[in-house]
């Protein structure tokens, strides 16, 4: 018994000792295995008399509860230590870029355009399109637009050879959309259209959306107050705003707005953003619908200049160079 | 338009400042464009006169003046070449500041004493002539503030004018206006009848029927053509843009900016025989007062006399310009003045198929007051008359009256202008402003009868009145209101993907969108032989935009050579947009742009599209993974993810036949959807990539957009609840054996049984005979009912096998 004790001293001692984790189940095996020494301590128990015998066990069983918890103990040591070595083996440079992190983006235009559409989306307007390539009729005529009437001369027109055209202006979406269907009528129409200038200022292709309103009580209040709500919208913040008379054969009474704009040296000017107007009762007429039933507004205004006050871009030819260094900014 | 602000007050007195003036013309929708303020800083110049004037013993081109101030005599030393004995001309004397900034000082000229500056206009800030001295009349009085006799300060307002305000185009048509919006009164115009001092006349015919309803006219004979236009003309006319040229001139552009009817004094002597009014002849040439010759048709209308017959000789052009051989000229006695009514329809687009701009001729295109031209004769013969001398003869006045526009009374509802301006205004105030703009008005039980003047004849129905009442009464005293009508809610069919979101998929894919202009070139077309139903522009703005893009890659492509000229090795460009092809059928008739349009009845196809361009290594430079170049694989990956997110890939399916010129024919495919060749992508042609000066690695796609928008509404099965196992097997087979052959082998094989089909490896080379390929891949097999045991799987690869044997010349590999 006394050996037993002494050597279980001894190998508590060896446990604590032992740095691996082969070690020390090479120790384990010499005192729990089948010919360590508690096995053999437990195999004397046979020749004992029944009483020194229960004595005796439960003096080896607590010495092997001893020696296995100590291996125990010592085993989650050195298997932490273990774990530590490896994990500082393993540490990355997370500095570095990721792989495939790469991203296209979409034009400004697209943005801009996508902005103003989803703003007018949630006051219920309905997307609409039609043709790039239009007759006389729906770009001029149904607008109001007689033959030789000098607003149609402050549109510079495309041709083609059959006498249709390029789209001045999204407005004939108005007559398309309007044409057999009943108000109420709530439509957005974005696009290209095309105009046979080309300057700094001026692009030959360039993006409008035009919006139309037609129902039984719309009035120049509504489209005042509508057209203040989607300026706030899309700029974020509040604008002095200006309601100017104009002239637009197919809304009456018309106007341009101004918004008061603070520019970047500080001072501030009117910078004119939308038309707009009362639908012309000869549009209605020439779409079937009741102008003494149904009123209604339209509005149309430039993508680019709503991108260019947004984004700060100072040159409209930017948009169409397709400049990656340019389009990058807009990712 | 432009006008002098102080020639607008003569006409409606007003307090309001130069500001406040502005601000009412832009809120009365006269927007105004510039306001130029002139001769603020005139003190210390005045009106003087050279007593003498002797050369400058040491500079050739100065003299020396003796200058009366009217308050004792200076010595001014002086450069203008215009410098006189006898010249009245403006002095600044020392002290005054002149505009530009100059102080004047005491000073010695090249050893001259000199007390003052002789001053030209633009040393005035009044006009910029620079060539010499400002000549004053020799009337004007020695010693008076030259503002003070030249009327300044003053300002040039410039407007912009929409087309319906033709009334504005005259300084008294902006009175009424301002009239009505500042509650002011326009001052009576004073232009009485002159009543007739000989029976000196002029037989007029007018042959032209509607396009010249009204002719007037008088002669004045033995006017003083040399008189000197009075500075207070010449300066209105001079603040208003116009440069006086000579007096019988002066008068009768004075009289079209004042009231706004274009006029022309003939010199009557050149005239012979009757006027006889008619449309021009086709061929007929005329020489004009700009000294160009015109050749004319009977588009035009001319004025003409009876040289070499009755009505054969043109001597003006209708509403434009009068001619060279009968204008007035310094020798002219006798005057024939003429104030016509040509309407708009026969003046419109005329002046421009000539190549010219008039100011009659624009007053003409948007209209003229018709009552206008006998009241414009009787004001400009008493300007004549009081300024030239002459003795007049009686007004000319022939008019056809069934052709001549009156105005007609429209009612007014008070429901309705309020129900259009969302806003009530007072009877009063609509009244009021009625009144002002002088309309007739008669009051009825809901609402008024109102009658235009006949200079308003934009005003044709009740919205035109509604119009009036909104831009007087002020568009910012109408509320701001928000909608509150009916609103149907919006559906958004779920089958159909969204090109925004498209969009986001691409750039997310390293793509980014490109917007180019719709219109190419045909050199650019031919390069990639587009050549067929193209859309070319009638008139293109120039010959690199001359034709309706028939593909977005042309102008991709340009647009990804603009890239890579500037560093930009790796370029991914992608562009929605529409393009454009001629309807096989039609028949083309060529007609004048714009004149009688003949519109078929097939319109040209616009087909929405999505173009990818792409070249540069497949990834962007990177430390973890090796370089490797783009390649036809790359590509169709990005397509295949597309295809995948319509939820139904078994529709479409990629072929290598039936490729366009432009595309690499071993390395490019044709896609189609239900079998329906919906676009095409690959490797450029290296013949077209070397004529763009492009590296082969550049690769594209072009697809129709609407297929590429459908996708699956999803409807849901249960899933498998038996495992699925899984076999390997390699083949080899002979180079031209596509995969999608194998694929549909084993697939026709298998059936349900096969619920994924893998090909995990393609390999040619050493171990595989030439001409041959070996093909690895991994059959995932699954039944609905039960799980498949090892003899199931076996006996299903000894199937394919055999029939890839069968079908595709293979061999099974190790």
């Amino acid at each position: 018994m006394e050996d037993l004790d002494s050597r279980a001293g001894q190998a508590l001692a060896e446990i604590d000792k032992t740095d691996t984790l082969d070690a020390l189940d090479a120790l384990r095996v010499s005192l729990l295995g089948k010919s360590g020494i508690v096995t053999a301590a437990l195999k004397v128990l046979g020749t004992l008399s029944p009483e020194e015998r229960k004595t005796r066990g439960a003096e080896v069983n607590r010495v092997k509860e001893r020696l296995s918890d100590a291996l125990g103990a010592r085993k989650q040591v050195l298997e932490q230590a273990e774990l530590d070595r490896r994990l500082a083996s393993e540490k990355l440079d997370i500095s570095m870029p990721g792989r495939n992190g790469e991203r296209g983006g979409i034009h400004p235009i697209t943005r801009a355009l996508e902005r103003i559409a989803a703003i007018f989306a949630r006051l219920g307007y309905q997307r609409a399109d039609g043709p790039e390539i239009e007759d006389d009729w729906h770009n001029f005529e149904a607008l109001n637009f007689p033959p030789h009437h000098p607003a149609r001369a402050m549109h510079d027109t495309f041709y083609f050879g059959d006498g249709r055209l390029l789209r001045t202006h999204t407005s004939p979406v108005q007559i398309r959309s309007m044409k057999g269907r009943q108000p109420p009528i709530r439509i957005i129409a974005p696009g290209k259209v095309y105009r046979s200038d080309s300057d700094q200022t001026h692009s030959p292709m360039f993006h409008q959306i035009e919006g139309l309103l037609v129902d039984e009580t719309s009035s120049f209040a509504d489209l005042k107050g509508t057209l203040a709500e989607f300026v706030r919208a899309f700029f974020e913040r509040d604008f002095e705003m200006r309601f100017r008379p104009s002239y637009f054969p197919f809304t009456e009474p018309s106007a341009e707005v101004d918004i008061r704009w603070d520019a970047e040296d500080g001072s501030t000017r009117w910078l004119e953003v939308l038309g707009c107007g009362m639908v012309h009762p000869n549009v209605l007429k020439n779409c079937g619908i009741d102008p003494e039933r149904y009123t209604g507004f339209a509005f149309g205004l430039g993508v680019e200049r709503f991108a260019m006050l947004r984004y700060g871009v100072s040159d409209l030819r930017a948009f169409f160079e397709n400049d990656l260094r340019f389009l990058k900014q807009f990712a | 338009m432009k006008f002098s602000e102080n020639w607008l007050r003569h006409h409606v007195p007003t307090n309001a400042s130069r500001g406040e003036l502005a601000a009412t013309l832009t809120a009365i929708g006269l927007e105004v464009e510039d306001v130029t303020a002139l001769g603020e800083a005139l003190d210390g110049v005045i009106v003087a006169r050279i007593v003498s004037a002797r050369k400058h013993p040491e500079a050739d081109r100065l003299q020396v003046c003796e200058v009366d101030t009217g308050n004792g005599v200076v010595q001014i030393v002086c450069g203008a070449p215009n410098a006189r004995a006898g010249l009245i001309a403006p002095l600044a004397m020392v002290g005054a500041q002149l505009p530009g900034g100059i102080a004047i000082k005491a000073a010695k000229l090249r050893g001259v004493e000199s007390s003052g500056m002789l001053c030209s206009a633009k040393e005035l800030g009044i006009d910029p002539d620079a060539s010499g001295l400002l000549e004053l009349p020799a009337d004007a009085p020695v010693g008076m503030p030259l503002a003070t006799y030249i009327g300044l300060p003053d300002a040039t307002i410039e407007i912009k004018l929409t087309p319906n305000r033709a009334d504005c185009f005259c300084v008294r048509g902006i009175a009424f206006d301002v009239a009505a919006a500042l509650d002011g009164n326009v001052i009576p115009l004073d232009a009485e009848p002159v009543p007739a001092q000989s029976d000196a006349t002029m037989k007029v015919s007018l042959e032209a029927g509607a396009r010249v309803p009204r002719f007037t006219g008088r002669v004045i004979d033995n006017v003083n053509a040399t008189v000197q236009t009075p500075v207070w003309m010449a300066e209105r006319l001079r603040r208003s843009g116009l440069r006086p040229v000579s007096f019988l001139v002066d008068v009768t552009q004075y009289v079209m900016l004042e009231l706004g009817q274009p006029m022309h004094a003939f010199d009557k002597d050149t005239l012979e025989g009757e006027i006889v009014v008619r449309p021009a002849r086709k061929g007929e040439s005329l020489a004009l007062l700009d000294g160009r010759t015109v050749e004319l048709d009977e588009d035009f209308l001319v004025v003409s006399d009876s040289r070499g017959g009755r009505a054969v000789h043109a001597v003006a052009l209708g509403g434009i310009m009068g001619g060279l051989d009968t204008r007035v000229t310094n020798a002219t006695s006798n005057v024939f003045l003429e104030a016509a009514h040509w309407i708009p329809s026969a003046i419109i687009g005329r002046s421009r198929k000539l190549g010219m701009f008039t100011d009659a001729a624009h007053r003409f295109e948007r209209g003229v007051d018709p009552q206008l031209p006998g009241i414009a004769v009787e004001y400009a013969t008493r300007l004549i008359l009081d300024i030239a001398g002459g003795v007049a003869g009686p007004l000319i006045d022939v008019t056809l009256s069934e052709h001549l526009h009156a105005p007609k009374p429209i009612v007014l509802r008070r429901t309705r202008l309020a129900r259009v301006l969302g806003l009530t205004v007072a009877d009063g105030e609509v009244v009021r402003i009625f009144t002002a703009l002088g309309m007739k008005l008669e009051p009825l039980d809901d609402g008024w009868r109102v009658t235009a003047p006949s200079r308003r004849f934009d005003i044709e129905r009740e919205e035109d009145l509604i119009e009036e009442v909104a831009r007087i009464h002020g568009y910012e005293n109408i509320p701001t209101h928000t909608p509150a009508g009916a609103l149907a809610l919006v559906t958004e069919p779920e089958a159909r993907l969204n090109e925004l979101a498209l969009r986001e998929q691409l750039a997310a894919r390293e793509y980014h969108e490109a917007v180019n202009l719709a219109f190419v070139s045909h050199t650019l077309l031919e390069k990639w032989s587009f050549t067929e139903q193209l859309v070319p522009l009638a008139n293109p703005l120039s010959a690199d935009l001359a034709v309706m893009r028939p593909s977005l890659l042309p102008g991709l492509i340009q647009a990804l050579s603009h890239n890579r000229a500037r560093q930009q090795d790796r370029v991914r460009l992608f562009e929605m947009g529409r393009v454009f092809h001629e309807c096989g059928s039609l028949h083309k008739s060529p007609t004048i742009p714009g004149r009688t349009p003949q519109t078929s009845n097939i319109p040209p196809v616009e087909t929405p599209s999505l173009a990818i361009v792409s070249a540069g290594h497949a990834r962007a430079e990177q430390w973890g993974e090796a370089a490797r170049p783009l390649d036809f694989f790359d590509l169709k990956g990005d397509l295949d993810a597309l295809i995948a997110w319509g939820g139904e890939p078994q529709r479409w399916a990629a072929h290598a036949d039936g490729l366009p010129g432009w595309l690499h024919p071993g390395r490019a495919a044709r896609v189609t959807r239900d079998g329906e060749t919906v676009g095409y992508l690959g490797a450029l042609h290296p013949r077209l990539a070397k004529e763009l000066d492009l590296s082969p690695d550049v690769h594209v796609l072009e697809l129709a957009l609407d297929p590429l928008l459908g996708r699956r509404l999803p409807k849901a099965l249960p899933v498998q609840r038996f495992p699925s196992v899984r076999r390997d097997i390699a083949v080899d087979v002979p180079e031209q054996v596509s995969w999608s052959q194998i694929e549909q082998a084993v697939r026709a094989t298998l059936g349900t049984t096969l619920a994924e089909l893998r090909l995990f490896d393609r390999y040619s080379g050493k171990g595989v005979e030439a001409g041959r390929k070996s093909l690895a891949m991994g059959l995932i097999l699954q039944d609905a009912s039960r799980t498949l045991t090892d003899d199931d799987a076996d006996c299903c690869v000894r199937n394919v096998v055999s029939a890839l044997e069968a079908g595709c010349e293979a061999k099974l590999r190790g």
